[in-house]
């Protein structure tokens, strides 16, 4: 089954650039879609810029609309994600569980809806 | 042949016992949790037709589980895709042909599975209970709505919203991972003791009270026979049966709540009490007690105390330090102050919930005021008790709460 990682977390919370964490939480990162690369289990997997990159689109009625950020204000933004192909629900979660930011921020889990 | 509503009665009763280790064979087959229980729902209503004119079959756990099979066929046939998603099934299941209905089957048990991904975390607690109750008591929908004062209806959406999710999200049906087993077990203790508490306070609904803590407990004891070295199980189901133990004292004829203090120790069940200090030794010799042998512990003391001043009430102190330990809950430490005020004396224990109300902010939590009210009226400190037991009334929620407090403001004017 192919599970959705999505990770989110508070913008300037956790180990930041020029900081003595950095080095050893980006190598955590690195290591850990190493791992699911070695298990068989990465799909893909990035990190998404911050909200004030973010554009969001919504048409309504025909009419189309652009607003800046993201798509609601909220403390916790989305900030990343891994796309993992695992057995079952706990091998999800056992692997969520090791993406550096859950120490800090959450991982949310959902499986991929198939269609037929 | 026994007159149909007596035949119906038994057979009811006898599905309803086997019903968690029937479903729990079946789901490990079909690797489907829903598929499996309305499979065996549609089994069991064959057999409460064909049973009162036949008799019961010679194995009819058998029965039930060979006649389920062809049932999770039936409905596999009727749903093109289901069947398309499930090809291994079906071929298996069709394999089977055409056994006779009651050979005698070995039938393993799976039960600690089922109660596993019952209470996986993946599920909201209230569905863990609702799931857990429904797959390994076998109680019906109405019966678990009734016991949490729910509809029937929305506790059957409840039921299939969870069912959903098993499915959906992948909870595979095995035993968590060694170094995940003490958390989940956690989980399914929890939950346990969840159904034992609804049922131990539960004022309504056509499920009595004592249904519901006898299946606790014997979700309990089925636990335990499956993972017989793990003391938490037993120091929970300690905990249970001594809890219970003063069911009947716990209420005046009226109806009212009675105080341990107050409790007529000869309507305490011995037996009750006998077997659960005994797994309450069990449990605390068997490693660093849990907080559930550790309750079960001070239940014990209270248990066998011919009175409530000859209890041991230094060692109930010393049991609510353990348990503060393990657990942050301000209750704990209120009821070692309690019981510091019976060791020691009132004053001594005043001074402990002072500084348990300093250390956080326990302004809108009811036990603290009752329990300050109590220490104050016992050191003649009326005006103040007085104003304890108010702000006590003001945060009960319970009638019965609400009652017994009165009864001790109103007391307070009595010289």
């Amino acid at each position: 089954m192919q599970y959705m990682c999505l990770i989110y977390s508070q913008e300037g919370s956790g180990p930041q650039p020029g900081t003595d964490e950095f080095g050893p939480f980006m190598q955590g990162y690195t290591d850990f879609t190493q791992r699911m690369k070695d298990e068989g289990k990465l799909i893909a997997g990035d990190a998404l810029q911050p909200v004030a990159t973010a554009t969001t689109v919504v048409t309504r009625n025909g009419k189309s609309e652009m607003v800046d950020g993201p798509f609601a204000e909220t403390k916790e933004q989305l900030g990343g994600y891994y796309l993992l192909e695992c057995q079952n629900l706990d091998e999800a979660l056992a692997c969520a569980a090791q993406i550096p930011t859950v120490t800090y921020g959450r991982i949310e889990v959902r499986p991929l809806l198939v269609w037929d | 042949m026994l007159p149909p509503a007596r035949a119906e009665a038994q057979i009811t009763r006898l599905i309803r016992e086997d019903w968690g280790r029937i479903l729990a064979s079946l789901v490990s087959s079909i690797g489907d949790y829903a598929l499996a229980e309305d499979s065996l729902q549609d089994a069991v209503v064959e057999a409460l037709g064909r049973w009162s004119d036949t008799g019961l079959p010679r194995n009819p756990d058998a029965w039930l589980i060979t006649v389920a099979r062809r049932k999770a066929l039936d409905r596999l046939r009727r749903s093109e895709t289901a069947a398309r998603k499930a090809p291994d099934l079906v071929l298996w299941l069709e394999g089977l042909g055409d056994a006779a209905e009651d050979a005698p089957m070995l039938i393993p048990d799976h039960r600690l599975e089922l109660i596993f991904t019952c209470c996986h975390p993946a599920l909201e607690e209230k569905s863990r209970v609702a799931l857990t109750l429904r797959a390994l008591g076998g109680l019906t929908t109405e019966e678990i709505a009734s016991a949490f004062v729910d509809t029937p209806a929305a506790m059957a959406a409840r039921l299939t919203r969870a069912k959903k999710k098993l499915r959906a999200a992948g909870v595979p049906f095995k035993l968590p991972e060694m170094e995940d087993l003490h958390a989940r077990l956690d989980g399914v203790l929890k939950v346990i003791y969840l159904i034992f508490n609804e049922g131990s306070h539960a004022s309504s609904g056509t499920l009595s009270r004592a249904d519901l803590v006898a299946e606790a407990i014997r979700l309990g004891r089925i636990l335990k026979g499956l993972l017989p070295d793990h003391a938490e199980i037993t120091g929970l189901i300690a905990l249970m049966l001594l809890t219970d133990s003063r069911r009947l004292a716990r209420t005046d004829a009226g109806g009212s709540f009675v105080t341990l203090e107050d409790q007529n120790r000869a309507r305490w069940d011995r037996a009750k009490i006998a077997e659960g200090a005994g797994l309450v030794e069990q449990a605390l010799t068997a490693g660093p007690p849990g907080p559930y042998a550790l309750q079960a512990a001070i239940s014990a003391l209270h248990a066998q105390a011919p009175t409530f001043a000859s209890t041991d009430w230094p060692q109930i102190v010393a049991l609510y330090g353990a348990l503060a330990r393990l657990d942050p809950n301000p209750i704990i430490r209120i009821n070692q102050a309690v019981a510091l005020s019976y060791a020691e004396g009132p004053a001594p224990a005043l001074a402990l919930l002072d500084a348990v109300a300093e250390a956080q902010d326990l302004s809108r939590y009811q036990p603290l005021h009752a329990s300050r009210a109590d220490l104050l009226s016992r050191l003649a400190r009326h005006d103040e008790a007085a104003q304890s037991y108010r702000a006590a009334i003001a945060l009960a929620r319970a009638p019965e709460q609400v009652d017994f407090l009165t009864r001790r403001l109103n007391a307070l004017d009595t010289p």
